[in-house]
């Protein structure tokens, strides 16, 4: 009886916490609105199947406990139960794989109008670098970088010459502009993560990856590493500022370039 | 469904003679360097749980700096994660893996199969110092200068061999690696011998589909294990050789602390395949076992055949042969092509279906059973809790897009913590108060057991399940302290301070196990040599405890299936699998 109570109080206990609990995913400021609507599918179908489990085996160990005279019924296969059973899953499988399949076809299907801009990790702090008026960022190779060149920028290259370098400062991003991020580490693993725009992708020494989003909400986000990177790993902070566009075109024109500090260093 | 033989002569004979053992002479060939399956199972099963110990001693230390951060100074950030590395490995491979092949497989598969022994009793036994020494190697970096590796469990390149992280330029890493080759090493020598003697040292009349699911769960697990473990093992010698020899197959050209090491053209994402490819199979390595000796418990305690036997096994086996195609799903924001996400996403969420048949069988195992609430049964119910938990918020973070927010958080730490931690963990114990009767001669102390459950039960769940709502918030994994963060409520600070306040609690009850343990040996009650009223084989044997040999002059024949619990028209309400046909009705 006690058995049967405290499996049905973990079930109800469950539910009941999961929607009074004040610990839930922070508001979002990014398009990834779909992730969050995949999630909430996923927490339906998981969670009506949990309960469901959980309160049958309640009801079993109420039911089906030994008592005097009780025996058990001896019944080794039902194959009709089993293959409802085994459809039913299947389907309720499908429902969850099919809309995540599409929206991680969104997200890694980058459009074509988004700016690339670029993150990168070092032990352990966090820089960026933007294109400047041409739109383009130039190659880079971790072989240049040194102390004039933090992030390795190819001085050879034109398109190099007029990028923003932003080092350990906060990042800014205009409203409503998609942006493709590309992401580099110079040393380790890194995860260039804010939990508001949802996307994430690890930086690898050696590759370039990324991942692209669109900003949807003015505003100040903290950036964390999620991607174990040694001792610091958990004051490798950041700073992502979404601001209106007029606002990011001022910010962008103060910041410095690439050419001229180059040069200020020969 | 056939499930009994007419006749002796009907019954082809076993596959391997009766063979002669070599029966030790003196103490230390019976109790220390034993060539008895039984002996070795419980040296294994003692050592394991020696260091699980220090993993459990570690957790406590790190849910002391998680809850209360700042307050416990001596924890420093570089111990702090040569804690949570050291504990991870510790559970993952040298408690669990090794207790559940190394501890219940050596002790049950020759008695549930009815063999006299491993087939290769000597190479059992190798196997097991072998494993002795991995698990000295691995606790001596405790001890070696710089202390042990605080890489994370996965271990990943480069930062696992460089100086920004404990142990990479110490001895840590190197020990780590060392004795994880030791170990693989040693299993492989256990692991062909379970192997080749469920295949050729069963009994008369006991067909493969006639095995107790233990054997089914042991015996696939083993056949993963050693075909997973070789990438584990070759990428420890890669990272060595990366390490002290300055190679690059993890390596690409990098600059540490404004310094260009020598290294290039190496893939970091190289190593991560290799890890999961062994990792994944890992995960089903060590929840087959428990799905196998979990299926037993409910059967036996519930006075139920399994339901769906043919079903049960197909589904091991599928399961078994798909965790070797899913191991990307770790990988999904590691940078890897990001097409591949399609597959493995496929992949792992067709590998639910399987996985849920299981736990229905479970369930319609007990309906309409005839349960008896022992503690055996106790924690086995307390596993179908917890694993569906587990299970189903993989169907979260195996959903490619899903994954993307709640990687690397605390949501994950939560997963695998009741998936594979407390769900296997719970049948562990569960397969120990059922097998120490048989195992000591004597009943472990019910009362004792009793509370064991209830504090271990709520106390685990209440740990983990709202961890993962610290998770849906975005705090990410590995960090020793998560500070001052914009988008941590204060509230989650209490949350993480109540989390950590139950694992002492649990913890503690797990001393109270260990004294039941003990204080039973000499003051359980007597058992006797079937106490639960088991039909499988290793409850049959003349002795109890079972001697060297199991089976006196003639090893068993068998009958029946391990299942024949309630028959209609027998006497009592179980049948033994060696009870021949003409005998039960009695």
């Amino acid at each position: 009886m006690l058995v049967a109570i405290a499996l049905a109080l973990v079930a109800i206990g469950s539910v009941v916490f999961h929607v009074m609990s004040p610990w839930w995913w922070t508001p979002i400021a990014s398009n990834w609105g779909y992730i969050d609507d995949t999630l909430i599918v996923t927490f339906w179908i998981t969670g009506i199947a949990f309960t469901a489990i959980v309160l049958f085996l309640a009801y079993c160990v109420l039911r089906f406990r030994n008592r005097p005279g009780h025996r058990a019924e001896h019944e080794p296969e039902n194959k009709r139960l089993e293959w409802w059973l085994t459809i039913g899953t299947t389907i309720g499988v499908a429902a969850l794989l099919a809309p995540g399949l599409i929206v991680w076809h969104r997200f890694i299907t980058v459009p074509p109008e988004a700016t690339e801009i670029e993150i990168v990790g070092q032990q352990w702090q966090w820089s960026f670098r933007l294109p400047g008026r041409d739109g383009r960022l130039g190659a880079v190779s971790v072989r240049l970088i040194g102390p004039d060149n933090p992030l390795g920028i190819d001085p050879a290259d034109p398109a190099g010459q007029d990028d923003v370098i932003v080092e350990g400062g906060e990042l800014r991003l205009p409203i409503g502009r998609p942006v493709k991020v590309l992401l580099r580490a110079v040393d380790v693993l890194h995860n260039f993560y804010v939990p508001e725009f949802r996307a994430k992708m690890d930086m690898v020494p050696g590759q370039v990856t990324f991942f692209w989003f669109t900003p949807t909400r003015t505003g100040a986000f903290e950036a964390v590493c999620a991607e174990l990177c040694g001792l610091g790993h958990a004051v490798m902070r950041g700073r992502v500022v979404v601001v209106e566009e007029s606002e990011y075109h001022a910010w962008l024109e103060r910041q410095p370039t690439f050419a001229p500090r180059l040069a200020a260093a020969q | 469904m056939s499930t009994t033989s007419d006749r002796l002569d009907g019954i082809p004979a076993a596959e391997v003679a009766d063979v002669e053992l070599y029966h030790p002479r003196s103490w230390i060939t019976k109790y220390v360097f034993s060539q008895d399956a039984k002996i070795i199972g419980i040296q294994y099963a003692l050592t394991a749980t020696a260091i699980g110990l220090v993993a459990l001693a570690l957790s406590w230390l790190m849910r002391l700096q998680l809850g209360f951060p700042g307050v416990f100074d001596f924890i420093t950030p570089a111990e702090y994660y040569q804690f949570i590395t050291m504990h991870g490995m510790i559970m993952v491979v040298y408690l669990l893996t090794a207790l559940f092949l190394g501890g219940f497989g050596n002790y049950l598969i020759p008695l549930m199969i009815g063999a006299r022994d491993m087939v290769f009793p000597y190479v059992n036994m190798l196997s097991y110092w072998i494993y002795l020494v991995a698990v000295l190697v691995l606790a001596a970096s405790f001890f070696a200068p710089g202390g042990p590796t605080g890489a994370g469990w996965t271990l990943y390149p480069p930062q696992a061999i460089l100086s920004g992280t404990p142990g990479g330029q110490d001895w840590g890493i190197l020990l780590m690696l060392l004795s994880l080759m030791l170990f693989i090493i040693g299993f492989t020598m256990g692991g062909l011998n379970y192997v080749v003697t469920v295949l050729q040292a069963r009994a008369r009349g006991m067909t493969l589909m006639r095995m107790p699911l233990t054997v089914w769960g042991i015996f696939t697990a083993t056949v993963m294990a050693l075909l997973a473990f070789p990438a584990l093992f070759v990428s420890c010698v890669m990272m060595m050789l990366d390490r002290l020899l300055g190679t690059s197959f993890f390596m690409p050209a990098l600059v540490e602390m404004g310094q260009r090491l020598n290294h290039d053209g190496g893939s970091p994402l190289l190593f991560q395949h290799l890890f999961w490819f062994f990792g994944h199979p890992e995960v089903y390595i060590v929840a087959l076992p428990a799905f196998g000796i979990v299926s037993d418990l409910i059967s036996t305690h519930a006075r139920r055949n399994i339901f769906g036997y043919r079903q049960m096994v197909w589904a091991i086996v599928i399961i078994g042969a798909l965790s070797f195609v899913v191991w990307a799903h770790h990988m999904y924001v590691s940078g890897m092509n990001p097409y591949f996400g399609f597959f493995f996403a496929t992949t792992t969420l067709v590998i639910a279906v399987p996985t849920a048949i299981k736990v229905y069988n479970w369930l319609l195992t007990l309906w309409r059973g005839d349960i008896h609430l022992t503690v055996p049964m106790l924690f086995a119910l307390a596993f179908i809790v917890t694993f569906v938990n587990g299970g189903l918020t993989g169907l979260f973070l195996g959903n490619v897009v899903v994954d993307v927010p709640l990687s690397d958080t605390m949501f994950v730490v939560a997963h695998f913590h009741m998936v594979m931690g407390v769900a296997p963990i719970f049948v562990i114990f569960g397969a120990i108060y059922h097998w120490y009767p048989k195992i000591t001669g004597r009943m472990l102390n019910e009362a004792m057991g009793r509370i064991h459950f209830w504090v271990s039960f709520l106390g685990a769940y209440l740990i983990f399940f709202p961890m993962h709502y610290i998770g849906l918030l975005g705090v990410p994994r590995r960090y020793h302290e998560i500070g001052e963060t914009a988008f941590v409520p204060a509230s989650a600070h209490t949350l993480n301070a109540f989390i950590s306040v139950m694992a002492l609690i649990v913890g503690a009850a797990q001393i109270l196990f260990l004294f039941n343990l003990a204080w039973s040996i000499r003051r359980g009650r007597p058992a006797g040599g079937n106490p639960w009223n088991a039909t499988s084989l290793e409850w049959q044997t003349p002795e109890t405890p079972p001697p060297h040999g199991n089976w006196g002059r003639d090893l068993p024949v068998v009958y029946r299936w391990a299942y024949d619990y309630s028959v209609p028209g027998a006497a009592r309400d179980f049948i033994p699998q060696n009870q021949p046909p003409a005998r039960a009705a009695e």
